[in-house]
């Protein structure tokens, strides 16, 4: 395959469309790098499902307060500004329309905005945690993600495989090469990275790449 | 009125066999290890309570607190969202192999079924699982175009929690984001008994300030310097 954007880049392009101001959950895991990647002047109010908005990086090693984690459980700081809440109100901030965007991770995403990131199937024991509460009740829920799985598989599909976590709940996915909107229960095109064609890119999705304007190049720095 | 109960020992007492126990905490932060511990030293010089049904959004870690319980076989069902941690082991051999059931629930669900049991409110719809395994049984309902799931109150016997100030009657404030789960838990359980780090006398806690007011505590028992479940773990701990 030609280039593609490494982690680092897909979480930067995520954070480019997140507005001063903005209240923000972070997927545990990979999308928890949208954050450093803010760009100047804005600041986001991040999100975290245990009970915390607000929150800063990770404190220096040997800093750390295990009264003060995120729902990954690692050890975070506290900006001017934080709140602490309990659980009930916390996934009503997720529920109740409070938060603008929340950023996930993914298997696979459907065409019609179907989600599959929790499970990959009846092996072992199963959890869940907050996943498919965080898919419900954000103004945009989107996903960053490798383009393909490890062995070459698309992970935009027409209908996933795997279990839901959610029905009809993304509206946005970056991946390691386009950036890719879901309307009307269909993918739709809109930057992918200059140096594949749109051929190319179909070719590694597993539904149809709808083309509805312009499509822009996705132009990522090194971070 | 005094709801200050001088031993862990005493605090633990009333929990029989079988009962459902809901236990504060979320990863290492908030679940009250010495009143997790007086409860599995209990077990071990009376052989009680055993078959218990416990609420938490996980289910232990390495070899202390819920992992502890469960290790020593005194739980019989787990309801939580994430039954997995650093160091699992415990919950996952003894699920694996059948010894164990598990009611896995949504995070924000867990919650909402536990505030619910606490506010008198016995289901509620919600759209989280709509068209998911986890969905799978339960009444849906349409409301102006959407789907939601019902889902029932959860209660519990008892509840135990650790907090940081609480007063004699029963008034608590937590310690950061070791909150959590104890609010609504404490609201949900027919007897909850918290462990707090400082008791002190009524007044000693700014009515503005109470985040748990007391007539949803039956019970303070104080820890001076808990232990932090994190730490523990970090340490290799193992109880006993």
């Amino acid at each position: 395959m030609t280039a593609r954007l490494s982690n680092e880049q897909i979480a930067w392009r995520a954070a480019q469309d997140i507005a001063d101001g903005a209240y923000v959950n972070l997927g545990i895991g990979f999308p928890e790098m949208v954050a450093k990647f803010q760009p100047p002047g804005r600041r986001a109010v991040f999100h975290t499902e245990n009970g915390v908005l607000g929150f800063g990086e990770a404190p220096p090693a040997g800093d750390e307060d295990w009264d003060l984690i995120n729902a990954g459980k690692k050890a975070i700081t506290l900006k001017p500004g934080s709140a602490f809440f309990h659980h009930a109100d916390s996934f009503a901030m997720v529920r109740g329309g409070h938060l603008d965007v929340a950023i996930l991770g993914a298997y696979q995403v459907a065409e019609n905005g179907d989600l599959a990131n929790w499970s990959t199937g009846p092996k072992g024991v199963p959890a869940v945690g907050g996943a498919m509460d965080l898919v419900h009740g954000a103004k945009r829920v989107a996903v960053i993600t490798d383009h393909v799985t490890k062995d070459g598989k698309p992970k935009l599909v027409e209908a996933c495989t795997l279990p839901l976590t959610g029905v009809g709940c993304v509206t946005r996915v970056y991946t390691s090469l386009a950036v890719v909107d879901i309307e009307n229960r269909r993918f739709v095109l809109r930057e992918k990275l200059p140096a594949i064609s749109t051929e190319e890119l179909q070719a590694l999705t597993g539904a149809k790449l709808n083309l509805d304007g312009p499509v822009g190049d996705l132009v990522v720095p090194e971070v | 009125m005094d709801k200050r109960i001088a031993t862990l020992a005493e605090a633990v007492a009333g929990i029989p066999d079988g009962a459902s126990v809901m236990i504060g905490g979320f990863g290492g932060s908030g679940a009250p290890m010495e009143l997790i511990h007086a409860l599995i030293d209990r077990f071990l010089a009376t052989g009680s309570p055993k078959n218990l049904t416990v609420i938490n959004n996980n289910a232990g870690n390495g070899h202390v607190g819920i992992a502890a319980m469960i290790e020593q076989g005194m739980v019989a069902k787990m309801i939580c969202s994430f039954p997995r941690s650093a160091d699992p082991r415990v919950f996952t051999e003894k699920y694996l192999a059948g010894d164990i059931e598990l009611e896995l629930v949504p995070q924000g669900t867990l919650a909402e079924r536990i505030r619910a049991g606490g506010a008198g409110i016995p289901a509620f719809f919600t759209p989280t699982s709509f068209g998911t395994d986890l969905a799978k049984g339960k009444p849906v309902q349409e409301f102006e175009g959407r789907s939601y799931v019902m889902e029932r109150w959860l209660k519990a016997d008892f509840t135990l929690i650790k907090a940081e100030l609480g007063d004699s009657y029963g008034n608590l404030t937590y310690r950061m984001a070791a909150r959590n789960f104890a609010p609504i838990m404490a609201m949900a359980g027919a007897r909850t008994v918290a462990q707090v780090t400082r008791a002190v006398d009524p007044g000693g806690i700014d009515p503005e300030s109470v985040v748990t007011p007391g007539i949803f505590v039956d019970a303070i028992v104080e820890v001076p310097d808990p232990a932090q479940e994190e730490e523990l773990n970090r340490a290799g701990a193992h109880h006993p």
